[in-house]
């Protein structure tokens, strides 16, 4: 037997706590008798009596914490006193769930809160959302930075330093990921899979994990880096450093990158990386295609499927070919229904990347493309507000959400346009995304269902409904009630996009 | 933790900004907490930059406060007279509550009590002749903080005032305070009329003795230790300090019974004690002091070592800023006003008590004074509040000084002014409220945040220093 004794000066608890310790300690293994009390007379005398009062402790002072343990061995000893420091700090701990919970109001008593916080969600104004993204890197947590306005010498400094201790930075202007399963921000509930994304662009990323999970593929991690991490001054460095990570990530099975129109240089990174990749990777970047790739986020996504279930890639684009071939005959009836001044489509979008997938795959099939964020052969619109022959306008672009929510939360503006477009004699498609998941409108159906009744009657309403069963809202639901007020509900955006095209090209005849 | 740890561990997320973000995580039941953020104060960007660049380095020296701090063991030691005790005491010298001030600015029950202590000290005869002797510049003043003292409200010390000495035994240094006067007409609320000089002629002459001779008996009272049981017995040791003395008298009543000659007196320097809830503040202040003073002089410190009002200014020290004070103008309790009294009547808010929020205790102990809430106009979830919230500005958590109804939790402790600045958060206080006329006294009582430009000042001070 052996008495190992410790004083913790000043160290105060209360009795009661000291009990409980003290009980504690003496049921364990190995441990013949235990005493933790603060040092006074009366206690010193308690200890003596037991035979555990050395000569260290009876020095001691009232306000000391005396611990003294009665063990078999040095080792059942050491394991007792490690245990006390254990139990007494778990003792000062603070409870869970009393009434008058003060929410922390620092990252400090939040992970005082949460020990174990490994991600920061940062959606604060875009000026002080560098400072803070950096102030949770140092304190080792991955950070995704929804904010916008976070000057780019902040995120090129941010990333680096990321990168150098190996954390994520999602963003700045990160709209959307899943990590572990878990949707983050504006995110769908979606299967669990092997198929890893990588996306700089944040409906792209929605568009292709939906469809992944409706298709009954699985997610492994949905990655988003901000638009900007793929442009010359960033550098693509998250881009490249989440290729990487689902590499090496052995639940990943195949790696799917979407992005809008990289930078040169960068496009160049990803493909050297994705090359010293030996898992497949399916790519679909915006304005970078590759020859026999993906066309469209659809394609990339049942592409990724087919690949993670052991199939060919073919599959996919065969399958699609039936799917359009469907398509081709809804437009003819479409066409037929359609009045002879009715020529353009009308695309209101509340996704960017949408907009964007739109005018690259109506670029190939027709003339007369006008945008407000015009990407590929189309022109930059004049007046935002007023559409020019084919039309694609991104409703989330700056000059639209100055000091109002997202089109994705607010519909109001769009529904106007809706409006205004229906009563152009000129428009034949109005063309129309609905974004679900967490962050979106929880009812789309219903302040948009009213405006599309009235639109119907003279256009072709054509809606991609982004989004799973499993959503908040519930995909079949919103479907069912749009295709009720006379939409034609497609499920997925390049769908939606080729079925107006060749509403419109039918007219052309 | 890498990005593929990442992957392999369950998502634990703290959410800034947008709470739907926080309630989705939550309604697919992954774990997440809500930060209360707000911007941080408004600072210049190179200390912000330079603050940024050294933070390993305050962290550290931090540290390093919080061990002195926190490992203190302030100690009643005995009893003295200012002149004989205090470092640099003088006849001449007056001390003070709160930052330097001049007699020009001095608020009115400031410059009362001066009056009343020139009159106690025989240097004047009447009202006049002192405030005249005051204005002269033959009276030379100094705040208490800067001679190891503290006082609470006008803070008063003059030459012949008796004091309590208290020893901080783990590292040597010293505290001094005058004796609790009581409530009503008293001299640390301005009053100076006979009745008032005459209860401090009976404090030097019977209370100081009895005292003197009962504390050496007894031979030293862990302050400390009273304040840690007092926080168990619902006081926060600023504006509740009901048990605190009542476990002081329990301590020091035998050694008076033991020590006094005449039974009288010992009668009533016990009643004194006994009907004066507020004996123990002039002690738990000093204490709180003690405990401080031990970390002052630690370079790169962003840890406050005092927080004190003249009701003038409030003004700041650091341990990491040496002497230099950062202030600004004091507000006005937030306060319930005794009948008849309403906010116009209230003096900024003055006295060296704020060195107990300053060392975890008072407004930062609240949540453990249920019975002070409501007479400083709020709930208990209110207290609750409070001290939660400060946990958010403070570099550690008390290990002597718990919250029971926080399972014990250690007090918010250290205010760290990189924090305050950063988190945007003011300390908190909890304080009696002096009328704007001097001898008029108590008015009420109040909570108030602490004003923002001192702790501003006091951040772009270190950052200058920064080593």
């Amino acid at each position: 037997m052996i008495i190992k004794t410790d004083i913790r000066k000043g160290a105060y608890f209360d009795s009661v706590t000291l009990m409980r310790v003290g009980k504690q300690l003496s049921s364990l293994d190995g441990v013949a008798d235990a005493a933790i009390v603060m040092g006074t007379e009366a206690n010193k005398g308690i200890l003596k009596s037991s035979g555990l009062l050395t000569t260290d402790l009876a020095k001691a002072a009232d306000a000391d914490l005396l611990i003294a343990v009665k063990a078999r061995d040095a080792k059942a000893a050491d394991a007792a006193m490690k245990t006390v420091t254990e139990l007494l700090k778990k003792s000062s701990a603070p409870a869970e769930g009393s009434a008058a919970e003060a929410r922390p109001t620092s990252l400090d008593g939040a992970v005082q809160v949460v020990p174990g916080a490994n991600m920061a969600v940062i959606s604060v104004a875009g000026r002080y959302a560098g400072a803070l993204a950096m102030q949770c890197l140092r304190k080792g947590l991955h950070v995704m930075l929804f904010s916008d306005n976070v000057p780019i010498e902040q995120e090129i400094a941010l990333k680096q330093f990321a990168k150098k201790q190996g954390l994520l930075v999602m963003g700045p202007d990160c709209g959307t990921a899943i990590i572990n399963g878990v949707p983050l921000a504006f995110a769908n509930v979606v299967r669990r899979g092997g198929i890893g994304v990588v996306a700089a662009a944040g409906t792209g990323l929605q568009e292709v994990t939906t469809l992944i999970s409706n298709a009954g593929g699985g997610i492994s991690q949905a990655i988003g880096t901000g638009g900007r991490d793929v442009k010359k001054d960033v550098g693509g460095i998250m881009f490249v450093e989440a290729m990487k990570a689902l590499a090496d990530d052995a639940d990943t099975k195949v790696i799917l990158l979407v992005s809008k129109p990289p930078d040169k240089k960068v496009l160049a990174a990803i493909n050297r990386c994705a090359r010293s990749i030996r898992k497949p990777v399916v790519s679909f970047l915006i304005g970078a295609p590759v020859k026999g790739g993906p066309t469209t986020l659809e394609e990339a996504a049942l592409t990724a499927v087919e690949l993670e279930r052991g199939g060919r890639a073919e599959n996919a684009f065969r399958q699609l070919a039936d799917r359009d071939r469907d398509l081709r005959i809804t437009a003819r009836r479409e066409a037929l229904t359609r009045g002879r001044k009715q020529k353009y489509i009308r695309g209101l979008f509340s996704g960017g990347t949408f907009c964007a997938e739109a005018q690259i795959l109506l670029g190939d099939m027709l003339t007369g493309l006008h945008s407000n964020a015009p990407t590929g052969k189309a022109v930059k619109l004049k007046n935002s507000l007023k559409s020019v022959q084919h039309s694609f306008v991104d409703l989330g672009e700056d000059e639209f959400t100055v000091g109002r929510p997202h089109p994705m939360i607010d519909f109001s503006l769009r529904n106007k346009r809706i409006l205004e477009e229906a009563s152009d004699p000129e428009t034949a498609v109005i063309l129309l995304d609905v974004v679900l998941g967490y962050g979106s409108n929880m009812d789309p159906a219903a302040e948009l269902a009213p405006v599309i009744r009235k639109a119907a009657r003279t256009k072709s309403v054509v809606c991609s409904v982004t989004g799973t069963d499993a959503d908040p809202q519930n995909r079949g639901a919103v479907a069912k009630a749009l295709t009720d007020a006379g939409a034609i509900v497609t499920p997925s955006n390049a769908a939606a996009c080729r079925l107006a095209g060749e509403i419109v090209k039918g007219l052309e005849r | 933790m890498s990005i593929n740890t990442l992957f392999k561990s369950e998502l634990q997320v703290v959410n800034f900004g947008m709470t739907a973000f926080k309630d989705a995580l939550a309604a697919v039941g992954a774990k997440a907490v809500q930060v209360d953020w707000k911007p941080p104060m408004d600072v210049s960007p190179a200390a912000t930059e330079r603050i940024a660049a050294a933070r390993a380095k305050i962290e550290k020296a931090n540290a390093k406060a919080m061990q002195k701090i926190l490992s203190a063991q302030p100690c009643l030691v005995g009893l003295e007279r200012a002149l004989d005790v205090i470092p640099g005491m003088k006849k001449n010298l007056i001390l003070h509550a709160g930052p330097p001030v001049t007699w020009e600015r001095m608020c009115g029950p400031m410059r009362g009590a001066i009056m009343g202590a020139l009159m106690y000290e025989g240097m004047a005869k009447s009202a006049k002749e002192a405030e005249k002797l005051a204005a002269s510049g033959a009276i030379r003043y100094a705040p208490c903080h800067e001679h190891s003292s503290v006082g609470p409200m006008a803070g008063i010390i003059s030459a012949s005032m008796p004091v309590f000495v208290l020893v901080n035994e783990a590292h040597g240094n010293k505290a001094y305070c005058t004796m609790n006067e009581g409530l009503g007409k008293v001299l640390r609320y301005g009053a100076y009329g006979e009745d008032v000089i005459k209860k401090l002629k009976w404090m030097e002459t019977v209370l100081y003795p009895v005292l003197k001779k009962s504390v050496k008996k007894v031979g030293r009272i862990d302050l400390k230790n009273i304040i840690a049981q007092a926080l168990h017995m619902g006081d926060e040791v600023h504006n509740r300090n009901r048990a605190g003395t009542s476990l002081f008298y329990r301590a020091i009543a035998p050694a008076i019974v033991t020590t006094c000659d005449d039974a009288k007196d010992a009668a009533d320097v016990l009643n004194f004690i006994n009907g004066n809830d507020h004996f123990f503040l002039n002690l738990s202040m000093p204490a709180s002091k003690a405990s401080l003073d031990a970390a002052r002089g630690i370079p790169n410190s962003s840890v406050a070592v005092v927080m004190a009002r003249n009701g003038t200014d409030f003004g700041v020290q650091l341990a990491g800023t040496g002497d230099a004070w950062f202030t600004g103008p004091a507000d006005v309790p937030d306060a319930l006003f005794f009948p008849g009294y309403t906010r116009a009547d209230a003096n900024p808010d003055i006295g060296d008590s704020a060195i107990t929020e300053t060392n975890g205790l008072g407004g930062f102990a609240i949540a453990a004074a249920p019975a002070i809430v409501q007479f400083v106009g709020g709930t208990t979830d209110d207290a609750l509040r409070y001290t939660r919230t400060m946990y958010g500005i403070t570099a550690a958590e008390n290990n002597a000084y718990q919250v029971p109804y926080l399972n014990f939790r250690g007090t918010p402790t250290g205010i760290d002014v990189v924090k305050v600045v950063e988190n945007n958060i003011l300390p908190f206080i909890d304080t009696g409220v002096a009328h704007r006329k001097p001898g008029v006294g108590q008015i009420g009582a109040g909570v108030l945040n602490a004003p923002a430009e001192p702790f501003k000042k006091a951040y772009e001070g270190l950052a200058r220093r920064m080593e």
